[in-house]
């Protein structure tokens, strides 16, 4: 498992205290989870995806992570409609360990208040819950 | 006792060891209030001798003629079968969560998964569930989870006890349960499926309960046309020796009671659940699964997989609750299709309906009507003429049990009796019983 | 201490897949004589022939005998599983469940013929609820997580009796998987309790959730990490009083037997799986036997059909109209319940009673013999496991799966990893009483050796197992690529 100072976190994504990370992308946004989350889930085997056109508030669940002795819930970081899902990960959840920022996104929405993003720790503010947490 | 090893000098060596002075310092934090206030009443201890003769006396004798299926079945068993099924590294070893030191146990059930798939002409198969009544259940329940819909339907002619257990485990979610009747012929009747809102599943069994064979490609598309999943149940396995296999008719689930591959009838238990469906559904499969992989050499070696969907790991989102299954039981019946193979169940099978057929006609010839006209496989329903009862009691007093009344089960039977032939009865045995019954 | 002295590796054949193996034409089957004639079926009703190697009995007979020799049993060494109880299987057990009387008795035979098989059942419903301190018992359940849903059906069809549909039901965070996948099954939410800081439940966090949506508690006495639930009385209590009912998981009640009383306790249903406490043996994940316990409040909601005696006979009865149902196919395994009924008859009360008092013994051992080398999280009395964590090993990035691996190569079976969840990297220790001194003092020795081996030579615990038919597997390919039929 990685030390904290080996994490990797882009400075212009925002977190959340459950390990989403999202970003802007065109009109909307994209979103994936944490190195941190997926260093500790392990060896990612199963990525559970919602529907193309499922709407869905902040902090509610849409989908799942699973490693071989685990598994994860994914929450919403903000409100929206999904527009995409990353369909590589059915084949290859690996994605998610290797590159969890760029190969490895989960789900692009179109948000229905974009202003929530502002409201998402930034990098620092995500830093500090994990080492709240250890 | 010769289970216990200790001995004195051994308790007061580890009580020293550790500083204390009595066992009865470990149970300080019971709470006198939990105790028991007298010692346990009961028998024994005995003696290895005497229990034998109290188990034998117990067992009592078991010199018949029984003519009885419905959902156990006698079979010869290979005596290699009960050998190899009781050597203890089978029997002792717990649940193979550290692979390495279980794969005989692993490779065992793989290779028994495989078996149920080809014979049942499915994608994958678990590693058993408890019996072929709660694996219809856990189908009815899978359906639903997959489907999201709330009612499922049911033919009358699939097993009574397994018909009770579905609604046992679907009772207390409230989901609607639909039987559907059957017909003259003896096998089910699908005309209300057409017009009934939308369900879950449609589940038949077939050979169904009566020993007629059902027309399981119907049924599924009628289950498909109406985006319902189809369920395929089955007591008797041996019968997919010859018929044609649920995989076949476009079943997405497969499911019924092992038994008689090599497992005794143990006066109902233990049995053996088989479970078999289509990769697409497995991750909503309930059951353990073997799979293939490598170890860090690149060899071929075999795990417990997909765990996720199960209670330890999933807890209350689990596919189903179970831990402990029927292992040993998968395990001796792989044994026993080994030992048939599969040119040797096509002819086990023909000669159980063989033997059925020849008993059926026999009885047909003494005047005696049989109920269904269906194609039967081992199995089949004759109406006796009223005032057999005492027939039928007169026969158990000499060891003959020509059937089981089913008037309990099905009210509108009176006086039918449903009938099983297996390759452990001889022509002489159906004779003698034929004689017997004639009116 | 070496590992070699306690473990080797032997000449150990490889063997193929049944399906790589055989030839059209080979027999493992004596077919019966065919004295009748041919009754030719319909062609649309004939399928494929089933596509099942043939093979000769010597290669079923030389393939299953081989791969026997790749697993680890009770009988080839301890098996220190916590909260499976894998106590030594007696084999005269075996003999007698196999008696033609029992083995081959269809279960619909009319009574008559079979009033020892069900005289065995009665039999064995009274000691049970004797052992237990309750009053009625079903023995239908097939298996502890079966016992687990009767026991929430029963909840749920006493609470409806009284006008009540609780969704709730709180289950400690040291429960077994199988507790809230049970409630679940039932359509009870399971509410989680958190264990105090001295690893049992108090009654404050019990007084602070249960209200008149809670159908009960489900509780296992002793928990899962080895100890007494000190406040379950008052626990159960607090309970009743406001309508909800108190279930026992009976996993761990080797600890107990002839000592405590559950019914005094206040538990209204409890099950008692006769693969660990009892001795029937565990078959490699099965066949087991749940039987559940209830208090007579209970009673008439019992499965059915219910043994009843009748004119002094023993009859199967379903004349009850509050009963949940049928659970099982006929009876249970009832196979299981003849074991478990010879072991009774065999240890008698007070060997069942001292059983109990040599497994707590044997936990407490070696609680206290490896306690500094291991880290102990509640330094407690146990009962009849122990539980250890890897924080002390977890400096040299040695977690609890390398120290089960490495325990492989010194002959021993891993103790049960990871469970309870309350503890991060749990080692929970089960020995059983069957379980010698000297092979006690070799655990003990061999775990020692490992933590040693740690510190001077992670490298031994990184690439073990060393000595098994197979390295560690790629579990995460499997999960990734399911490969699940041949």
């Amino acid at each position: 498992m990685k030390e904290i100072d080996e994490l990797i976190l882009p400075d212009d994504l925002r977190y959340t205290e459950d390990h989403e990370w999202a970003k802007p992308q065109g009109n909307g946004f994209r979103i994936g989870i944490t190195d941190f989350a997926q260093d500790q889930l392990g060896d990612i085997v199963f990525v559970e995806l919602p529907r193309v056109g499922d709407t869905l508030p902040a902090k509610q669940q849409f989908g799942t992570v699973e490693s071989v002795k685990t598994v994860a819930e994914l929450y919403m970081p903000l409100s929206g409609e999904i527009l995409a899902v990353n369909e590589l990960l059915e084949a290859s959840p690996e994605l998610v360990n290797s590159d969890p920022y760029e190969k490895g996104w989960m789900v692009e929405i179109k948000p229905e208040k974009p202003a929530e993003f502002e409201s998402l720790l930034s990098k620092s503010g995500y830093l500090e819950t994990i080492r709240g947490k250890k | 006792m010769r289970y216990l090893p200790h001995t004195k000098e051994d308790i007061d060596s580890m009580l020293q060891e550790i500083g204390a002075t009595s066992i009865d310092d470990f149970f300080s934090t019971v709470p006198s209030c939990c105790r028991r206030t007298q010692g346990m009443n009961l028998p024994g201890p005995l003696t290895e001798w005497d229990l034998n003769s109290r188990l034998a006396s117990l067992s009592g004798n078991s010199e018949r003629k029984v003519f009885v299926g419905a959902g156990s079945y006698e079979h010869f068993i290979p005596h290699v079968v009960t050998s190899l099924a009781g050597r203890s590294e089978f029997v002792t070893s717990y649940t193979p969560y550290q692979p390495e030191i279980s794969q005989g146990t692993l490779q065992g059930i793989y290779e028994y998964q495989t078996l149920v798939c080809r014979l049942l002409g499915m994608e994958v198969a678990n590693a058993s569930l408890y019996d072929g009544a709660s694996a219809l259940a856990e189908a009815l329940l899978m359906a639903i989870r997959i489907t999201g819909k709330k009612r499922v339907a049911v033919s009358r002619a699939v097993h009574p006890h397994y018909r009770q257990v579905a609604r046992t485990y679907l009772g207390p979610s409230g989901y609607e349960f639909i039987e559907l009747p059957y017909d003259s012929s003896g096998t089910t009747d699908l005309s209300s499926l057409e017009s009934m809102d939308s369900f879950a599943a449609l589940a038949l069994q077939s050979p169904n309960f009566f020993g007629c064979i059902e027309d399981l490609g119907t049924a599924s598309a009628s289950a498909h046309h109406k985006e319902a999943l189809f369920i395929s149940s089955f007591t008797e396995p041996l019968a997919y020796g010859i018929l044609k296999n649920p995989g076949l008719a476009g079943a997405d689930i497969a499911c019924g009671e092992g038994q008689s591959f090599g497992i005794s009838q143990s006066f109902g238990g233990p049995g053996l659940g088989i479970f078999a469906g289509r990769m697409k559904h497995v991750r909503s499969m309930p059951g353990r699964l073997v799979g293939e992989t490598v170890d860090a050499d690149g060899r071929r070696g075999f795990v417990l997989t997909l765990a996720t969907r199960e209670q330890h790991i999933r807890r209350e989102k689990a596919t189903s609750n179970i831990c402990t299954n029927n292992s040993l039981c998968a395990l001796t019946s792989a044994m026993y299709m080994s030992c048939l193979g599969g040119s040797g169940m096509r002819e086990l099978a023909l000669l159980n309906h063989d033997k059925s057929e020849y008993l059926k006609r026999e009885l047909q010839k003494a005047g005696l009507r049989i109920a269904f006209q269906s194609p039967t496989f081992h199995e089949f329903v004759v109406e006796f003429p009223p005032g057999f009862e005492s027939e039928y009691k007169r026969l158990l007093k000499n060891g003959i049990v020509p059937g089981i009344p089913l008037s309990s089960y099905y009210p509108e039977l009176v006086g039918h009796y449903l009938i099983c032939v297996t390759e452990t009865k001889t022509r002489e045995d159906m004779d003698a019983l034929v004689k017997e019954v004639r009116p | 201490m070496k590992d070699s002295d306690l473990a080797t590796t032997g000449l150990v054949r490889q063997e193929p897949l049944l399906w790589e193996k055989g030839r059209e034409g080979r027999e493992g089957f004596s077919m019966p004589r065919r004295d009748v004639d041919s009754f030719p079926m319909d062609e649309s009703l004939i399928g494929p022939k089933p596509e099942v190697p043939s093979l000769s009995e010597v290669e079923i007979v030389r393939h299953y005998t081989r791969l026997s020799t790749w697993n680890f049993g009770v009988d080839t060494g301890m098996y220190p599983l916590g909260s499976c109880t894998m106590k030594y299987n007696p084999k005269v057990n075996e003999k007698l469940a196999s008696l033609p009387g029992f083995a081959g008795a269809h279960p619909l035979l009319p009574e008559r013929m079979v009033q020892g098989n069900l005289r065995l059942m009665f039999e064995l419903e009274r000691h049970l609820a004797e052992i237990t301190g309750m009053d009625a018992v079903t023995l239908q359940p097939a298996a502890g997580a079966q016992g687990e849903l009767t026991g929430m059906l029963l909840i749920h069809a006493y609470h409806k009796s009284r006008g009540r549909h609780p969704a709730k039901i709180l289950v400690p965070d040291t429960a077994h998987g199988t507790n809230p996948a049970s409630a679940a099954l039932c359509g009870m939410r399971p509410v989680p309790l958190k264990s105090g800081d001295k690893g049992f439940l108090s009654k404050e966090a019990v007084l602070d959730l249960m209200d008149e949506d809670t159908a009960g508690i489900m509780v296992t006495n002793p928990n899962t990490l080895g100890l007494f639930e000190e406040n379950l009385k008052e626990i159960a209590e607090i309970v009743h009083a406001k309508g909800g009912l108190v279930y026992g998981d009976g996993a761990n009640m080797n600890a107990i037997m002839g000592l405590v009383d559950m019914g005094r306790i206040g538990v209204d249903i409890l099950h008692l799986n006769l693969h660990k406490t009892f001795s029937t043996p565990h078959g490699g994940g099965g066949p087991g036997s749940g039987p559940v316990c209830v208090k007579r409040s209970l009673e008439p909601f019992l499965p059915i059909p219910r043994i009843v005696v009748q004119r002094e006979e023993f009859a199967l009865s379903e004349d009850f109209p509050l009963s949940i149902g049928r659970l099982h196919g006929f009876y249970g395994n009832f196979g299981i319940m003849v074991r478990a009924y010879c072991y009774i008859l065999s240890m008698g009360a007070e060997g069942l009673k001292q059983a109990s008092r040599l497994a707590v013994l044997n936990a407490n051992y070696i609680k206290e013999r490896l306690k500094g080398i291991f880290h102990l999280p509640f330094d407690r009395p146990c009962m009849h496991e122990c539980v250890f964590s890897d924080r002390l090993q977890k400096a040299r990035k040695i977690m609890t799966v390398d120290i089960a691996k490495r325990l492989m190569d010194y002959g021993f079976h891993p103790p049960t990893i990871y469970f309870p969840l309350v503890v991060d990297g749990a080692i929970m220790i089960e020995p059983t009483e069957t379980e010698s001194k000297e092979d006690l003092d070799l655990f003990i020795e061999a775990m020692k050796s490992i933590a040693e081996e740690a510190k001077e030579n992670p490298e031994l615990l990184k690439k073990a197992p060393a000595k098994c038919k197979v390295k560690r597997l790629d579990e995460t390919l499997a999960a990734r690529r399911p490969c699940l039929a041949g």
